[in-house]
């Protein structure tokens, strides 16, 4: 990431509100075309970031660096905020029109009456409003007053985009189609963009780099591998979840009976992903069977790797291994098994798991 | 009952022969209160604006105050204005003690705070991320300004139009700072006093129900607004 150029830098960001530091960030950047998914708990600073790169939060210090020129008076703000696009939470549309909606960027920006019609007409019809341009806004569905803001956001053509959970409190159906047209449209027109989710698998799907924050810290930042599978501390552990992460690319598909190849393995699994496809395979903890010895050829897993325990960690009741099979697995084994297994780190072992055990996830490429 | 009957007949006459005396005293209403109310949105969208979008130490006593101010009895403003423009008061000099400039400041003075707390309440009852969305679309603070002003529109509007209901209906302040003087001052509330108080209800009749339907109209324009802007 460091060989390409910043588009959006920041430096040593604090935020104070009523005297206490919220937000307290030492360096953040964003690349061109890339994706970035912010996560962390409610209160941990993720929208207050946004804010912040906008200018837009009180009390904010810190240096803002846009294409490598530093953003400071009024005037270099608004022309930063008129490259930069955020979709907030709520869709907070304006009580007229949803034609006058979309086209309200581009008022403000000045442009013509003709141009206006024209750019408006097209995102419209890129988020499926082209038959409710003359609606008014205040009698759209929830996921109808999503898309208008998203078209909204989208008009006035950002080089950058922000998004404040724009997502939240959609129906999975809705909200499976409002990302798949948000992310067609920044893969066309290469935006970069920063996602703030709750939605782990929307994060993994989305994006190259996951930002993990806490506190009004960023704790860790990585791929979504990275992070998923080598949590820096407890909380990003927790937080992430011990679910396992192995970026695959797709090499077989019958019928989908699908074979993913994951660090010089095949990992077999149902899907329907094209070969070819890059993927992640996601699998539980509690669905990775260990065993000492070659378990029994009749055996319904069809995954089966051996491997070696590098990590034993007590989670309570039972007991958190870290295997390595030539990519990193995670196994919970009760405290009778890993008694009567003799398991220890070092152990040699054969971890295997369920082909409809292994959740599928597209990813961008990198 | 008599008098009743007479005095609805007399007055529909009055009103289908267009008197010319009714018919000015009318036109002065319209005049003095529509400008009043012209004058009291200015001041009161401009300052209510900036009050409701800055935060500053005493915004709450402020606020407090201009609504307070929303029901200020008009013979206490008619008394102050009084004060104020008489002749050896402070804007004495001005001359304008009974003219129907010194109407016009009365009822301003009176509808002021009633746009002014309207539109601080209607600012307020706005999303509060709105703001941030409109300067994140790209707005300068000016383009904010209007954005939420047009987004506040309706209440406004109701703000703007109980100011005027208000105004063209009081007649403590227009009877005192303006004296009813026959075709200068004269306005269709202080009329009818003065015919009620001579017995010639025909006249104070006929002007009663040029004053409801004034009233009638400016609720009328704005049902029919809002029906508009937000259909069922």
């Amino acid at each position: 990431m460091t060989q390409q150029q910043n588009l959006l830098d920041l430096k040593e960001l604090r935020v104070d509100r009523g005297g206490v530091t919220v937000l307290d960030i030492p360096s953040f950047s964003l690349s061109q075309n890339e994706f970035v998914s912010l996560i962390g708990p409610n209160g941990a600073g993720k929208s207050t970031l946004l804010l912040s790169l906008l200018g837009l939060m009180k009390h904010q210090t810190g240096t803002v660096t846009y294409r490598g020129g530093a953003v400071s008076s009024e005037a270099q703000w608004l022309e930063l905020r008129r490259r930069i696009a955020m979709v907030l939470q709520e869709p907070l549309l304006f009580d007229s029109t949803v034609f006058e909606n979309v086209a309200s960027g581009l008022k403000l920006r000045g442009l013509g009456r003709a141009e206006i019609k024209t750019r408006v007409a097209t995102y419209l019809e890129r988020f499926n409003l082209a038959h409710m341009g003359q609606r008014s806004a205040r009698k759209l569905s929830g996921g109808e007053a999503r898309r208008v803001s998203l078209a909204r956001a989208f008009a006035v053509e950002p080089e950058v985009i922000f998004f404040d959970e724009p997502f939240a409190n959609l129906d999975p159906p809705t909200r499976q189609a409002l990302t798949e047209d948000m992310d067609r449209i920044i893969r066309d027109r290469g935006i970069a963009a920063i996602l703030v989710t709750h939605d782990q698998s929307e994060a993994l799907r989305m994006s190259q780099r996951i930002v993990v924050m806490n506190r009004g810290s960023i704790v860790q930042q990585g791929t979504p591998a990275e992070v998923m599978n080598h949590p820096v501390n407890e909380f990003v552990a927790n937080f992430v979840g011990m679910e396992t992460i192995l970026e695959g690319e797709v090499v077989r598909n019958n019928d989908q009976q699908m074979a993913v190849m994951v660090a010089g393995r095949e990992v077999d699994t149902i899907g329907d992903a094209e070969p070819g496809a890059q993927v992640y395979c996601c699998i539980r903890p509690e669905n990775v069977t260990i065993s000492v010895s070659h378990p029994d050829e009749k055996s319904s897993a069809r995954n089966l790797y051996p491997g070696r325990v590098t990590d034993v960690a007590s989670m309570g009741p039972f007991l958190r291994l870290q295997l390595d099979c030539g990519f990193p697995l995670t196994s919970y084994v009760t405290r009778e098994s890993f008694a009567k297994l003799e398991l220890c780190e070092g152990r040699d072992v054969y971890a295997s798991f369920k082909a409809t055990s292994v959740h599928l996830i597209r990813r961008r490429a990198a | 009952m008599d008098v009743i009957l007479e005095g609805l007949t007399k007055a529909f006459q009055l009103l289908a022969s267009l008197d010319r005396e009714v018919l000015g005293i009318a036109w002065l209403s319209l005049k003095v209160s529509g400008l009043a109310t012209l004058f009291s949105l200015v001041i009161g969208l401009s300052v209510g604006t900036l009050v409701a979008l800055s935060s500053f130490p005493g915004k709450k006593i402020l606020v407090s105050v201009v609504n307070t101010g929303m029901g200020l009895p008009p013979v206490v403003v008619g008394l102050f204005v009084s004060i104020m423009l008489w002749r050896n008061g402070p804007l004495g000099y001005l001359e304008l003690l009974y003219t129907p400039t010194a109407i016009i400041i009365a009822q301003t003075v009176i509808a002021t705070p009633i746009v002014m707390g309207v539109t601080i309440g209607a600012m307020q009852n706005l999303p509060a991320n709105l703001r941030l969305q409109i300067l994140a679309l790209g707005a300068t603070r000016a383009q904010m300004v209007w954005m939420l002003i047009k987004e506040a529109r309706l209440p406004l509007m109701a703000g703007v139009m109980a100011g005027f209901g208000g105004v063209i209906s009081e007649v403590g302040a227009s009877i005192m700072v303006g004296g009813n003087v026959r075709g200068y001052t004269r306005v269709l509330t202080t009329a009818t006093v003065m015919e009620t108080g001579r017995g010639n209800f025909d006249m104070a009749i006929a002007l009663s129900v040029i004053l409801l339907l004034f009233c009638f109209a400016v609720n009328y324009i704005l049902t029919y607004i809002q029906q508009r802007e937000r259909p069922r």
